[in-house]
């Protein structure tokens, strides 16, 4: 029983194998990835193992604390900025090996020919309640 | 229902009701909406009427919607009626046992046993669940229905395996405390109810462990939610009720000489509950009671541990010869590499070891300790 979270990046993955933009996919090829996705969301909920998912609008802002009594400053968005997230998933599982395992069926996703993506996944551990037990 | 219903009542009765309808041959998901069905009628017939014996009630009712909807389910099939007489009660107290055994079935993942347990033993609502193990609610709900499927076809006609029942309180205890429910009362309640309807001292064991366990709740974290390591914790804050008790199992568990992994953590507990201040623990005593441990599941987690005892014991650098061939990926290695090396006065190399330990480490708290520490010894303090 741990959660994890699976990162899905519009920049800073390694590149992946089936790596054609979307945009230069057909009509068809994109409902089939949308299909898939969605349909691995709806198995984690059957399975008992989905939290949460949320894809990010890639043009994102940055902000930060100017001084007392000054509006916050914001800026970009930044074409240079190297990791740039495209959406996540978070997945409550029994093990590691399972969260590897799911993850590896998300980046299975069909992209362009209908082949799948092998897109680079992040799996980023939560942080856990503390144990009862510690010593 | 809950709502009308006084909820420590429904509690405490329904798990027993759903024991004897699956113990009569109901599989477990019809005997649930049996015993459901049943929590309804009684939300409108009790308050006019309340029953003498308000679980033989639900028995009764809750096994004739069973039949209902079995002959329901059968004519709707076109077939005969397949439904068996009602076997003749057996006692409460196997029906409860068998209950645990089922929901703990070694076909289920730990995720499933823990949530099917708590459902059906425990009697917690499917929401309930969800929050305490923060995931949605409709996620917590296939969980559960997934693992009454996977047990729908067992069939008591073997003697369920009481360590498997254990090792899932275990773990509902050490999640500890999130939302609103307390997992580590919950899986207190749920083990003094299984010394109730088995007699075996490794129950007892870990009854003992869990009550010495929690009785230092108050004083393992602060106000602020910092982590207080042992030695440093304000033992007035420690409750000493439960410690009592928890010794008390100990002690009569531990006479029937039948020792186990439960009993040999609890003596260890229970030893460091004996100590009013820090300083007065009987490490060399706890050392005994980590070979025993070693010598019953050799478990690298366990020589770990003892490496600290060992330390406390017979000196840091005893401490770290036990280390010594140990895998460093366990986890906490780093955190006692560096408990150890500052004892023996290595105040860099434990700096390094406890920024090392914050990194690895998997829950905040533990983070924030140790990366605490690690500031602590480089700005010099002590």
């Amino acid at each position: 029983m741990a959660k994890y979270l699976l990162l899905k990046h519009y920049r800073g993955a390694p590149a992946a194998v089936n790596d054609v933009p979307m945009d230069q996919w057909t009509p068809d090829e994109i409902t089939a990835h949308i299909q898939y996705m969605r349909d691995f969301a709806t198995r984690l909920e059957g399975t008992g193992e989905f939290v949460d998912g949320q894809a990010l609008a890639p043009e994102g802002t940055f902000v930060r604390y100017d001084g007392e009594g000054r509006p916050p400053v914001t800026d970009g968005p930044f074409a240079e900025t190297k990791d740039l997230i495209a959406g996540w998933m978070v997945i409550d599982v029994d093990s590691y090996e399972r969260a590897v395992e799911l993850a590896g069926e998300l980046s299975a996703a069909p992209g362009k020919g209908g082949e799948p993506i092998h897109e680079w996944l992040e799996l980023r551990p939560f942080y856990a309640e503390l144990p009862t037990v510690t010593e | 229902m809950t709502e009308v219903l006084p909820e420590a009542l429904v509690r405490s009765l329904t798990p027993g009701v759903l024991g004897i309808l699956v113990r009569r041959g109901a599989d477990f998901a019809a005997a649930e909406d049996a015993v459901q069905d049943a929590l309804v009628e009684a939300l409108r017939v009790w308050p006019d009427d309340p029953p003498r014996d308000p679980k033989g009630w639900l028995v009764t009712v809750a096994w004739r919607r069973f039949l209902d909807a079995t002959r329901a389910e059968a004519a709707r099939r076109r077939r005969e009626d397949v439904v068996e007489p009602a076997p003749a009660d057996v006692p409460d107290q196997d029906d409860t046992l068998q209950l645990y055994f089922l929901c703990a079935h070694p076909s289920l993942s730990p995720s499933a046993a823990v949530a099917l347990t708590l459902r059906a033993v425990g009697g917690l609502t499917t929401r309930q669940i969800a929050q305490a193990y923060l995931v949605p609610e409709a996620t917590m709900a296939q969980r559960i229905s997934r693992a009454k499927r996977v047990v729908g076809g067992v069939r008591f006609d073997q003697p369920g395996d009481v360590g498997t029942v254990l090792r899932v309180l275990y773990l509902v205890f050490n999640e500890g405390y999130s939302g609103d429910v307390d997992l580590a009362a919950e899986a207190i309640r749920l083990a003094r109810r299984l010394v109730a309807v088995i007699d075996h001292p490794e129950v007892a064991g870990l009854l003992a462990l869990m009550l010495l366990h929690h009785a230092r709740r108050a004083a393992r974290v602060t106000a602020r939610g910092a982590l207080v390591p042992l030695a440093q914790q304000d033992r007035g804050l420690w409750d000493v009720e439960a410690i009592a008790e928890g010794v008390e199992v100990l002690q009569r568990a531990l006479s029937r000489d039948r020792l186990g992994e439960f009993q040999a953590q609890a003596a260890i507990a229970a030893l460091h509950a004996d100590a009013l201040v820090a300083e007065e623990t009987d490490w060399v005593q706890i050392v005994e009671w980590y070979d025993e441990l070693v010598s019953l599941t050799d478990s690298p987690v366990v020589r770990l541990n003892r490496a600290v005892a060992v330390g406390e014991a017979d000196g840091a650098r005893a401490g770290l010869a036990a280390l010594a061939g140990l895998d460093e990926s366990l986890p906490r290695f780093a955190a006692v590499a560096a408990h150890l090396h500052e004892k023996g006065g290595e105040v860099e190399v434990a700096a390094r070891l406890y920024a090392e330990a914050a990194v690895k480490a998997t829950n905040l708290a533990e983070v924030d300790h140790l990366t605490r520490q690690a500031a602590r010894l480089r700005a010099g303090g002590s």
